[in-house]
């Protein structure tokens, strides 16, 4: 993490928590830049998470309000902080199984009430913290301790899951798109009603290693070279595109 | 604790209340201005009732897509400064436990209602029981404590709706209000006085916020957007909430406040109400709906001549221990009446030195007086 971001952490936390090769570090800092460069004052920002390695990014490293919840629960419970207390900016930060699997109904949910929250979603695509099993949105084929011979299940398409529950603004960026991810987080924070940032994060050391991945720079790599422009996967068609990985903003303003 | 007197927010008199509306109303004159929750019968003319009156005076109200929705946005809101409540009947309570777990782990002060129906699993909705007592006590995983009442009376259901509010707030403790069924939907008449006394949660700037030097403090509270960058986790935490999963001493010394706050105080939070019970036999203990047919039944048998007392038990948890046993000393028997499978005369048994009865009776009515009568006549 930059020094010049080191306001934004709570004082004698350590600098990451995170695994050689995660990419939580980097969406942990294009979110705290993107707060920096809107200007928005910590001591009325309350960000909620779950429990996953994804909850650790706010809590306890950010130096603000900080709602560490059930797993699954946390954008309930942001849900009644904002309702309570409509001042709070609040932001959930969590992972894929957290928000999406045992969370899933409360995430359609805030979507629809149109809920005045930014959700960043950090999709590594496997549970991390427990290991490396199954998600709702392992990719068909994949490795996991649960899913030994690939996984036999179509993953979730968040974006369109959130979309159709009717967010007001959906954006998917991975974590090598640094810069566009930031601007994303940006447009969220600053658009009024359930916004939802899908963050593509590697999880070398969970994923990476049952997928036949050398190292986390491959991961990276592919991650990379997996992702194409929502405006190009629209200029190539369905068929063409169905084995990319489709970013940008799918909604907004 | 703080404690303030302010208007019942209900004009002072009389009313024709159901249980259910009379809880609302206690809700609203102890200052709850937040519910999250989620249609369940026979709880569901609380949500019904708090939507409206919300309205008029000010309170957010929001139906959630579940019960593990609503008494988390409840927490959420507590947390943000609110006092919140939810209702709920047994499935719904069920699936609460996991976040009344975090409720006390956080020492977050909360009230729910459950006004108990007929179980297990979905059971009879429309009808009575009392079978969730244990699992409010140990429904959720760990070792923690909570306080419960036991209301009788449409009037109970406002009063002790207040207190269970004044009680979260004084221990920092989700508080439960274990109604049922009968007395949920009862119509009698209540009493609001001009002004209710209510205990508000202390505040200190800069405070550690989940711990004290004594081993059965409870922490001052401060909310979401005060400038205080709290830390909330269900993980064990020290003082300040920072995470300790992996520090042994660290994790004693909580769960042993928790426990010892409400433990170390039961006699402060403990209510019973004593009839006859001076030169009793027979001593009915009973709680909610069968105490008001145990009171009948006790009158009736004194006419009679009998020598038979009543202990009615206004609070479940912490449990009255220490008056069980006592009267246990004096008198030869103790009845227990209930709409259960025995749930509370296994706990008299541990206190009791007297020889213990049970009567159980689960086919989803109240239990008539003259079936009490019957029994303890047997026994005499």
């Amino acid at each position: 993490m930059a020094r010049d971001l080191e306001a934004y952490l709570r004082t004698g936390v350590k600098s990451t928590p995170f695994c050689p090769g995660c990419g939580h570090g980097i969406l942990m800092n294009a979110i705290l830049r993107a707060i920096d460069e809107l200007h928005l004052p910590m001591e009325k920002m309350l960000f909620v998470s779950g429990i996953g390695c994804a909850a650790w990014i706010p809590s306890p490293n950010f130096n603000a309000d900080t709602l560490h919840t059930l797993h699954g629960r946390a954008i309930a419970f942001a849900t009644g902080a904002k309702m309570f207390n409509p001042e709070l900016k609040v932001v959930v930060i969590s992972g894929d199984g957290d928000l999406t699997s045992i969370g899933g109904n409360h995430l359609i949910h805030a979507a629809r009430r149109d809920m005045d929250m930014t959700v960043i979603c950090a999709n590594n695509m496997i549970y991390g913290m427990t290991g490396g099993q199954a998600a709702s949105t392992t990719p068909l084929g994949a490795y996991t301790a649960t899913s030994v011979e690939g996984n036999i299940y179509r993953p979730f398409d968040l974006c369109k899951l959130v979309q159709a529950a009717g967010a007001s603004y959906v954006a998917r960026y991975s974590v090598t798109q640094a810069v566009s991810l930031k601007e994303a987080i940006k447009k969220a924070l600053n658009t009024k009603g359930f916004t939802f940032i899908e963050a593509l994060s590697p999880c070398p050391t969970q994923f990476g290693r049952r997928n036949r991945y050398d190292a986390p720079a491959d991961m990276l790599k592919t991650l990379m070279e997996s992702c194409i422009p929502v405006e190009e996967a629209r200029r190539i068609g369905l068929e063409a595109s169905k084995d990319k990985i489709v970013t940008g903003e799918f909604t907004h303003g | 604790m703080s404690v303030q007197e302010t208007d019942s927010i209900l004009p002072a008199g009389s009313y024709y209340f159901s249980g259910n509306e009379a809880a609302t109303e206690g809700a609203i004159a102890a200052g709850c201005r937040y519910y999250g929750g989620y249609p369940i019968t026979p709880s569901t003319e609380i949500m019904e009732r708090i939507a409206v009156r919300f309205r008029e005076v000010g309170g957010v109200f929001i139906q959630m897509e579940d019960e593990i929705g609503s008494i988390c946005s409840v927490i959420g809101a507590v947390c943000a400064g609110a006092k919140a409540m939810t209702a709920t009947s047994g499935p719904g309570f069920s699936l609460m436990q996991e976040a009344i777990g975090y409720a006390a782990f956080t020492e977050t002060p909360l009230v729910i209602v459950d006004v108990q129906r007929a179980g297990p699993s979905t059971g009879q909705a429309t009808r009575v029981g009392s079978g969730d007592l244990m699992q409010a006590k140990w429904g959720s995983h760990g070792d923690y404590q909570i306080i419960s009442f036991s209301p009788w009376s449409v009037q109970e259901m406002y009063d002790q709706t207040i207190e269970a509010f004044n009680l979260a707030e004084q221990y920092r403790v989700p508080v439960f209000l274990m109604a049922e069924e009968a007395v949920g939907h009862l119509r009698e008449r209540m009493d609001v006085k001009p002004s209710v006394k209510i205990a508000n949660r202390i505040k200190k700037k800069g405070a550690p916020p989940f711990g004290t030097p004594e081993d059965d403090g409870v922490p001052p509270m401060p909310s979401f957007g005060e400038g205080e960058k709290l830390l909330v986790t269900g993980s064990t935490h020290n003082e300040l909430g920072i995470r300790k999963t992996d520090d042994g001493k660290v994790h004693e010394k909580l769960v042993v406040r928790i426990n010892n706050k409400i433990l170390k105080h039961r006699e402060n939070i403990i209510q019973t109400e004593a009839y006859y019970l001076d030169d009793a036999n027979v001593v009915v203990v009973a709680y909610g709906f069968t105490a008001r047919s145990a009171l009948f039944a006790a009158k009736r048998l004194r006419k009679e001549g009998k020598k038979v007392g009543l202990l009615r038990l206004k609070t479940i948890w912490p449990f009255a221990g220490h008056v069980i046993k006592e009267v246990g000393e004096k008198a030869e028997k103790i009845f227990v009446p209930e709409m259960n499978r025995g749930q509370i005369a296994g706990e008299i048994l541990k206190y009791a030195e007297c020889k213990v009865v049970s009567y159980c009776q689960t086919d989803g009515e109240i239990i008539h007086p003259h079936k009490i009568m019957e029994l303890v006549r047997s026994l005499l």
